[in-house]
């Protein structure tokens, strides 16, 4: 069996060649992991862009920082099925765990200061898959690309006179955003919000035709505004008590609508509305039953994700769902690595 | 034919599963390294090559079992004897346990683990935030001693071949080589 061996008499050059060999492999192994070009726009740039001054809040979310947990349902009508044969958009009732939240990443902002509100949700379906999206509720995102919400991330944290003065100017599609701030009434209730996925995502129906839809979800209750400085001097946690109060009187109620792009209409682009008047279906209903607070709640846990989506429902060219997935990721393992700092308040809470 | 080579099928897996070992290695440390559309496309091929591995580790350790590997040179110092042996449980180990980290962590975060359109692989812990903190870091670590494993065994492998050619390379080499002849 046994080979017999003629050692190489002169080894030099193989050993050099080994050397290259392992030395280009690590090399490479050190460019794909990114160490070798620290000015790309990683996941922990952008992930770090939206630290608060204090860095953020050990155990917590990176951004919505603040919020508070539901349990529903969602009663879906049936009419989405024309667009995906996703499970739990054919008539029934599927349960929900969500999360009402401010768009913030200080754990301790005053619910009136916000002035972007929060609605996650994740839906299961009988076979098991889940539907996760997070909702705002701006009608559009304030940057149209990845690296001008970097961008808009530093501006905003600027100590330089004009910063956001010239990120506008360089990202003139903050406009529409700006427009909806400064303009659209407050609410006093979580309840009285639209939610708007603003993403762009490809449904499938049963014979395999693509469609490009954003989503959203429409109060029950009328919305009554309330001017700003009312609102800013309500308590810290007014939208989460004014929530629980609601919901002891009686569940609260929003219907959820599927709007088709057009041809041509901007599905990469988060910034951009569609037009008026195109196709919108009414999907179903999501009802609120039950409000726990986040340290012990189901929601406490759960990354949503918006990639986590059932057969049926895919990601489009849009770029913020891939980079949101990718952001929220490292987000969960920070906070997962640091739950020890966010105890449970109640001894045998769920997982 | 001088010496004894390992089997055929052995030999196919090893080198069909060192590309998609190091292609996984490769993919993992870019698609956390992005936040840009790649990301998906990286994630939604690591899940299932991962898986795939699996399997395959699955397969080649029993085949290892069964027919076993071809003596070591009688020649061989005893050290790297021993180095040999250590570095191919490690790499056996690794492979197996790679995939079942990615498995269980994402089992453990509550995370639906999507193969491939509508093929859902079922949670293989409870969801707890605390247990996927430990495997999710395990993951990571045991990814970057994966990939050290890999180079020493390659560095070994080249060693094997170019200086010392004793016929170990040529006993997994994918085709017979000129030792050989
Ligand atoms: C690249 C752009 C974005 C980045 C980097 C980003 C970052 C984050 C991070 C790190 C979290 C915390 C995730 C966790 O720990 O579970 C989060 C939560 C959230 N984000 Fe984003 N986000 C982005 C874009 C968006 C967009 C476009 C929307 C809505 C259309 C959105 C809505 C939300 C919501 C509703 C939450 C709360 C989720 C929850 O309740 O857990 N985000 N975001
Ligand atoms: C041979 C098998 C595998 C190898 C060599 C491997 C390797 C890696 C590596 C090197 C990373 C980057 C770690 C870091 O830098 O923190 C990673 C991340 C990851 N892997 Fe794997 N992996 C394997 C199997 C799997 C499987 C089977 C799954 C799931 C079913 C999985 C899911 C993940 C996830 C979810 C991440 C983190 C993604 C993120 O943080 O965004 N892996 N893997």
């Amino acid at each position: 069996m046994e080979q017999p061996s003629r050692p190489s008499r002169r080894p030099l050059g193989s050993l050099v060649l080994i050397a290259a060999v392992l030395g280009g492999s690590a090399a490479a192994f050190a460019y794909t992991g990114g160490w070798l070009s620290p000015e790309r726009l990683s996941r922990e740039r952008v992930v770090a862009s939206l630290g608060p001054p204090g860095g953020p809040a050990p155990g917590h979310r990176r951004n919505h920082t603040k919020g508070i947990c539901f349990t529903g349902s969602f009663e879906a009508n049936g009419a989405g099925a024309a667009l995906s044969r996703a499970p739990m958009l054919a008539a029934g009732s599927y349960p929900v765990i969500g999360r009402f939240n401010l768009a913030s990443s200080v754990l301790a902002q005053p619910d009136g200061a916000a002035r972007v509100r929060g609605l996650s949700l994740s839906i299961t379906g009988p076979d098991g898959s889940e539907w996760r999206t997070g909702m705002l509720s701006a009608p559009v995102f304030p940057v149209s690309g990845v690296d001008a919400f970097y961008a808009l991330q530093m501006a905003v944290r600027s100590k330089e006179p004009g910063a956001m003065q010239a990120f506008a100017a360089a990202h003139p599609e903050i406009a529409g955003f700006g427009g909806w701030a400064g303009s659209a009434p407050w609410t006093g209730s979580y309840a009285e919000e639209s939610y708007n996925a603003l993403n762009a995502f490809i449904f499938t129906d049963a014979e395999g035709r693509g469609h490009a839809v954003r989503w959203s979800v429409r109060p029950e209750a009328v919305p009554v505004p309330v001017p700003k400085e009312q609102i800013a001097a309500k308590p810290p946690d007014f939208l989460g008590d004014e929530i629980k109060a609601r919901l002891a009187a009686r569940p609260v109620r929003w219907r959820m609508t599927v709007t088709e792009a057009g041809p041509g209409d901007p599905v990469a682009d988060p910034s951009k509305a569609w037009p008026e008047g195109r196709r919108t279906l009414e999907v179903g209903t999501l009802t609120v039953q039950a409000i726990q607070e986040e340290a012990d709640g189901p929601c406490r846990d759960i990354n949503y994700d918006p990639t986590v989506l059932p057969p049926g429902m895919r990601p489009s060219a849009d770029p913020f769902p891939a980079a949101r997935s990718s952001a929220y990721a490292l987000s969960y393992e920070r906070r997962a690595a640091e739950a020890a700092a966010y105890p449970r308040t109640a001894p045998g809470g769920r997982p | 034919m001088t010496a004894a080579r390992f089997s055929p099928v052995q030999r196919l897996l090893h080198w069909l599963m060192a590309a998609c070992i190091l292609a996984m290695l490769f993919i993992g440390v870019g698609m956390v390294s992005t936040i840009s559309p790649r990301y998906l496309a990286l994630v939604s091929i690591h899940k299932p090559l991962g898986i795939a591995i699996l399997l395959l580790a699955l397969l080649r350790l029993g085949l290892r079992l069964r027919r076993g590997a071809p003596p070591l040179p009688a020649g061989l110092p005893a050290a790297m004897k021993l180095a040999a042996h250590l570095s191919h449980v490690a790499l056996y180990g690794l492979m197996i346990a790679m995939p079942l980290l990615g498995w269980a962590m994402l089992s453990a975060e509550g995370y639906p683990i999507v193969l491939w359109q509508g093929l859902r692989l079922p949670p293989i812990l409870p969801q707890d935030i605390g247990a996927y903190a430990l495997l999710r870091q395990a993951h990571g670590l045991l990814g970057y001693a994966f990939f050290a494993v890999i180079l020493a065994h390659l560095g070994a492998a080249l060693f094997h071949a170019l200086v010392r050619r004793d016929g170990v390379f040529a006993a997994m080499a994918p085709v017979a080589g000129r030792a050989e002849e």
